[in-house]
C-alpha cells in the first residue's frame, strides 16, 4: 500500500469522525426550535454540547489540513470548485460558533432569540451542504485539464447530490436527537427519543437511497476490492441505521416492545454514519475528485498526492499524536458524562 | 477589480481581523492560567476574582479567534488554489499538524475549563488553562513556520516534472532561521498585547475609587500586567532587532522599502519621520538619525544598506523584467508605526509601574495627571494590538510582489474563480466581520467595565443546580 492510500484512509476516518461528532452537535442545533420550547430547555440543550462542540469542529479543520498536506491537488481543486457552498458553510460555522459563546452574555429575549436563530441556521446549512458537497465529489464535477472547475454554483445542485444533502441532514438530526436522549432527562429526553424515531426513518430512507444510488451509479470501477468493500459498508450502514431506529422504539431481540435503549441507538447511529462515510470513500477510490468532462482530468490518489517524503512526515506525526488526541477527547466526554436537567423552576425568558 | 485584487483584499481583511484576536488569546491565556495558579498557591481570593474577570474577556475574544480561523484554513484552497498546488507539499503539513497538535488541545481543554469549574479538582482545572495556552503556542509555531517559509523558503526543491515545489527537509522548514526570529518576536508581542490589556483595564478601574478589596485585586493585576508588558517589550525589541538583520539578509528590498532608501548608502541614516512623497524625490521635511539604519540592518554603525533602485536593477536581471518594489509609503509608515506604537505602550507601562511603587494606588482625583493616566489606561490595550497589525502589514506587503519570496509571485497564486464569486465573498465576509466586531467590542467593553464579581445573565443550567460562572 502506498502512503497516499494510507492518507486517503486517514482523511476518510477524519471525515467519519467529524460527521459523527459534529453531526450530533449540528443535530442539537437543528432541533433547538423543535424541542427547545422554553428558555430553560434551550439552555439545557445547548449545554449538552457546550463543552465539546468546538473540539468536534477541529475534526473538520484536521480533515481540511490533512487534505491540503496529503493531496494538495485535491484540496486546491475541491475548495476552489465548491467556492460558494464553502462560503455559506463558513458563514454558518462563524455565526454558530459565536452564538454559543455570546448568547448568554447579555440579558434580553431578543438577544437570545437572535443567537438561537444563528445556532439553528448555522447548524442546518452545513448539515445539508456537506451532503451536497460529498454527493458532488462522488458524482464528479466539470474539472478541466488544469484541474480547475468549469461549472457554476447550479452545476452542484444535481438530484443525486441534493439527496446527499437530505441524507446528511436526516443522519445528523438523528445523531443529535439520540445524543439529547442520552444526555438529558424527563420530558426533553422522551421527546428527543420520539424525534429520533422520525429522524431515524428519514435517515434510513434518504441515507439508504443515497448509498444505493451511489453503489449503482457512481461507484468507481477503478478498483475491485474497494468496490466490493463499498457495497459491504453500505449494507452495514443500512443495518446499523435500522438497529438505531429499532433501539429508539425499544424492540428487543424477542421482538417485544420495551424501554428505548438510547446508548445502543446512539452507538448504532454513529456506526451507521461511519459505515456510510466509509462506503462513500471506498466507492470513490482510487479517484479523489472525478472530472465529468474527461476521465483523463480526474484527480486520483496518485496524481493529487504530495511526495512520499511529506506523507512520511505526516504519518510519523499522526502516529505519535493522534492517540493522545483521542485519549483526551474521550476523557472530556467522560468528565461531562452526567445527564443534564432543567432547573426546578424554569427561568423566565428575560431577567 | 480583478480576481487577484479581490483575493488580496479578502486575505488582507480576514487575516488582519483574525489576528486582532490571536495575540490576546495567546498572551491572556497564560496570564489567566497564572492568576488561577496564584489563587491555588496563596488561597487569596483576589486571584480567583481576577481569573474569572480576565477569563471572561479571554473567552469573548477566543470565540472570535476560533471562528475567523476557519476562514484562514479554507481560503488557501478557495482563493489561492494555484498557490496551494504549487507549494502544498511543503505548506500543507504545518497546517495539518497545527490542527492535530494545537487546535484539539485548545478547544478540548478550554471546553473543560469553561464547564469544569465544579467537575474537576482545582489543580486539574488550572492545568486545563495551562494546557490550552501551550496549545496556542504550538499553533503559533506551526503557522509561523509556514509563513516564515514564504518569507525565506528552505528545505525544498523545484520538481520540473510535477511543476511544483517539494519538501526535502521538514526539519529545515521547522528550524528556518527566519522562523527562529519570527516566532519569539511574535510571541513576545502577544504578551505585550495581553499585558497592555490587563494593565489598561486594571488601571481604569483603580481610577474609579473601587472598594479596598477590589482595589487590591486590580492593583495586583495592574502590576502583573505592567511587568508583563515591560518584559515583553524588551523581548520584542531584542527579537525585532534580530529579525531586522535576517530581513536585510533574506529580503533586502523590504529593509530598503522600510526606509524608502532608493540608493545604496554606507553608513545609512534612519529617518524618524518624513514629510514628502517618499518616491525618491527630495523630502519637504525629514528628521534623521545618522547611522541607525546601518545598525538596524547590519549590526554595524557603518554597514552598507542597499537601496531600492539598486535591488530593483539586480532583481530584474535575476528574475526577469518587472517591478520588484513593494508599496513604499505603506512599508515606510507601517514600519515606523509598529515601532512607535510599541514604544508608546512600553512608556505607559513604565508610568503605571511608577504610580504603583511601594504599595501606592494611583489617586483618583480629578487632577490633570489622573485624567491623563485615565486616557493612557484606555489607550494602552489598543497600542500593542495596532502595532502588531501594522507589523504584519509591513511583513506581508513588504514581501510583494512575491507570495513565496523569489519563487512564486502573488499574481501567479490566485484561483481561477470568477470575480463575481470572490466579490460576493469579500462583501459577505466583510459585512459579517463588521457586525461581529460591533458585537464583540460591545461585549468586551461591557464586561471590562462591569468589573469583578459580575454574574452573566445566563446563569446556571446544569443538573447540579450550582451557579457556574462561565456557561452559555
Amino acid at each position: 500500500m502506498h502512503l497516499s492510500d494510507l492518507w486517503f484512509i486517514a482523511i476518510a476516518v477524519l471525515w467519519a469522525g467529524y460527521f459523527i461528532l459534529e453531526g450530533f452537535d449540528f443535530g442539537v442545533g437543528i432541533l433547538l426550535p423543535v424541542l427547545g420550547r422554553d428558555q430553560a430547555r434551550r439552555r439545557v440543550m445547548i449545554n449538552t454540547i457546550g463543552p465539546v462542540w468546538d473540539g468536534n469542529e477541529v475534526w473538520l479543520l484536521t480533515a481540511g489540513g490533512a487534505t491540503f498536506a496529503a493531496f494538495p491537488g485535491w484540496y486546491a481543486a475541491m475548495f476552489s470548485a465548491f467556492y460558494l457552498p464553502l462560503l455559506l458553510i463558513l458563514v454558518a460555522l462563524i455565526i454558530r460558533g459565536v452564538a454559543f459563546e455570546y448568547r448568554g452574555k447579555r440579558a434580553g429575549a431578543a438577544w437570545r432569540r437572535g443567537w438561537d436563530a444563528a445556532i439553528f441556521i448555522g447548524s442546518l446549512l452545513p448539515a445539508i451542504l456537506w451532503g451536497v458537497a460529498f454527493g458532488n465529489v462522488l458524482h464528479g464535477i466539470p474539472l478541466n485539464a488544469a484541474h480547475n472547475y468549469a461549472g457554476n454554483f447550479f452545476t452542484l445542485l444535481n438530484p443525486y447530490s441534493l439527496l446527499g444533502g437530505l441524507a446528511t441532514l436526516s443522519l445528523f438530526t438523528l445523531d443529535g436527537a439520540l445524543f439529547l436522549a442520552l444526555k438529558t432527562m424527563g420530558q426533553l429526553r422522551r421527546q428527543a427519543t420520539a424525534v429520533a424515531r422520525l429522524a431515524g426513518v428519514a435517515a434510513v430512507l434518504a441515507g439508504g437511497g443515497f448509498l444505493a444510488w451511489t453503489e449503482f451509479s457512481y461507484r468507481s470501477a477503478g478498483h475491485v476490492a474497494t468496490g466490493t468493500a463499498s457495497v459491504l459498508l453500505a449494507a452495514a450502514a443500512a443495518v446499523a441505521l435500522l438497529t438505531a431506529v429499532s433501539a429508539t422504539v425499544g424492540w428487543g431481540l424477542s421482538g417485544r416492545c420495551g424501554r428505548p435503549r438510547e446508548g445502543l441507538a446512539f452507538g448504532a447511529a454513529a456506526a451507521g454514519i461511519a459505515a456510510a462515510t466509509g462506503a462513500l470513500f471506498t466507492a470513490l477510490y482510487p479517484n479523489v475528485l472525478p472530472s465529468t468532462l474527461n476521465a483523463a482530468y480526474t484527480l486520483t490518489t496518485g496524481n493529487a498526492a504530495s511526495t512520499a517524503k511529506t506523507l512520511a512526515v505526516m504519518t510519523v506525526v499522526a502516529c505519535i499524536f493522534l492517540p493522545f488526541v483521542l485519549a483526551y477527547q474521550a476523557w472530556t466526554y467522560w468528565v461531562f458524562r452526567k445527564r443534564l436537567g432543567a432547573p426546578p423552576q424554569s427561568a423566565p425568558e428575560t431577567q | 477589480m480583478s480576481v487577484l485584487e479581490l483575493s488580496r483584499w479578502q486575505f488582507g481583511i480576514t487575516t488582519v481581523y483574525h489576528f486582532l484576536f490571536v495575540p490576546v488569546t495567546i498572551g491572556l491565556g497564560f496570564l489567566v492560567a497564572g492568576f488561577e495558579t496564584a489563587w491555588l498557591r496563596t488561597g487569596d481570593t483576589r486571584w480567583l476574582r481576577l481569573t474569572k474577570f480576565y477569563g471572561r474577556l479571554f473567552l469573548i475574544n477566543f470565540a472570535m479567534g476560533v471562528v475567523t480561523g476557519i476562514v484562514q484554513e479554507f481560503q488557501f484552497g478557495m482563493n489561492w488554489s494555484a498557490y496551494s498546488r504549487y507549494v502544498g507539499d511543503i505548506f500543507g503539513a504545518p497546517l495539518a499538524i497545527e490542527a492535530l497538535l494545537a487546535f484539539f488541545l485548545e478547544s478540548t481543554f478550554l471546553g473543560l475549563w469553561i464547564f469544569g469549574w465544579d467537575r474537576l479538582p482545582p489543580k486539574v482545572h488550572a492545568a486545563c488553562m495551562w494546557i490550552a495556552s501551550v496549545g496556542t503556542l504550538l499553533s503559533a509555531y506551526f503557522i509561523l513556520a509556514a509563513n516564515s517559509w514564504m518569507q525565506h523558503p528552505v528545505g525544498y526543491h523545484y520538481n520540473p516534472v510535477t511543476h511544483r515545489e517539494e519538501l526535502t527537509s521538514f526539519l529545515a522548514v521547522m528550524t528556518n532561521p527566519e522562523q527562529l526570529g519570527t516566532f519569539p518576536h511574535t510571541i513576545a508581542a502577544c504578551f505585550l498585547v495581553a499585558g497592555g490589556l490587563v494593565t489598561g483595564i486594571a488601571v481604569w478601574h483603580l481610577l474609579r475609587r473601587p472598594s479596598p478589596d477590589t482595589a487590591g485585586a486590580f492593583r495586583s493585576a495592574a502590576k502583573v500586567g505592567a511587568i508583563t508588558t515591560l518584559v515583553a517589550a524588551v523581548g520584542t525589541m531584542v527579537t525585532g532587532d534580530i529579525l531586522g538583520k535576517l530581513m536585510t539578509m533574506y529580503q533586502p528590498m523590504k529593509m530598503a522599502a522600510a526606509e524608502a532608501l532608493y540608493h545604496t548608502a554606507q553608513p545609512a541614516p534612519f529617518s524618524l519621520f518624513t514629510i514628502g512623497t517618499l518616491n525618491g524625490s527630495k523630502p519637504v521635511f525629514q528628521v534623521t538619525v545618522p547611522r541607525i539604519l546601518s545598525f538596524l540592518a547590519t549590526g554595524n554603525f557603518s554597514g552598507q544598506v542597499k537601496g531600492i533602485d539598486n535591488i530593483q536593477a539586480l532583481y530584474a536581471q535575476v528574475y526577469g523584467p518587472g517591478s520588484y518594489t513593494p508599496i513604499i509609503p505603506v512599508a515606510y509608515w507601517s514600519f515606523r508605526l509598529m515601532i512607535g506604537l510599541g514604544l508608546l505602550a512600553t512608556l505607559i507601562a513604565l508610568v503605571v509601574l511608577w504610580t504603583l511603587r511601594k504599595g501606592r494606588v494611583p489617586a483618583a482625583s480629578g487632577s490633570a495627571r489622573s485624567r491623563l493616566l485615565r486616557w493612557a489606561a484606555i489607550t494602552l490595550p489598543f497600542l500593542p494590538l495596532a502595532a502588531m497589525s501594522v507589523g504584519w502589514i509591513f511583513t506581508e506587503l513588504g514581501r510583494q510582489p512575491w507570495l513565496v519570496f523569489g519563487q512564486l509571485k502573488t499574481s501567479a497564486g490566485v484561483s481561477a474563480n470568477s470575480a463575481g464569486e470572490v466579490l460576493a465573498s469579500v462583501i459577505i465576509l466583510t459585512l459579517l466581520y463588521g457586525v461581529l466586531a460591533v458585537i464583540e467590542g460591545g461585549l468586551m467593553f461591557k464586561y471590562a467595565r462591569a468589573g469583578l464579581d459580575v454574574e452573566e445573565p445566563a446563569g446556571p443550567a446544569d443538573g447540579d443546580q450550582e451557579p457556574l460562572a462561565l456557561v452559555y
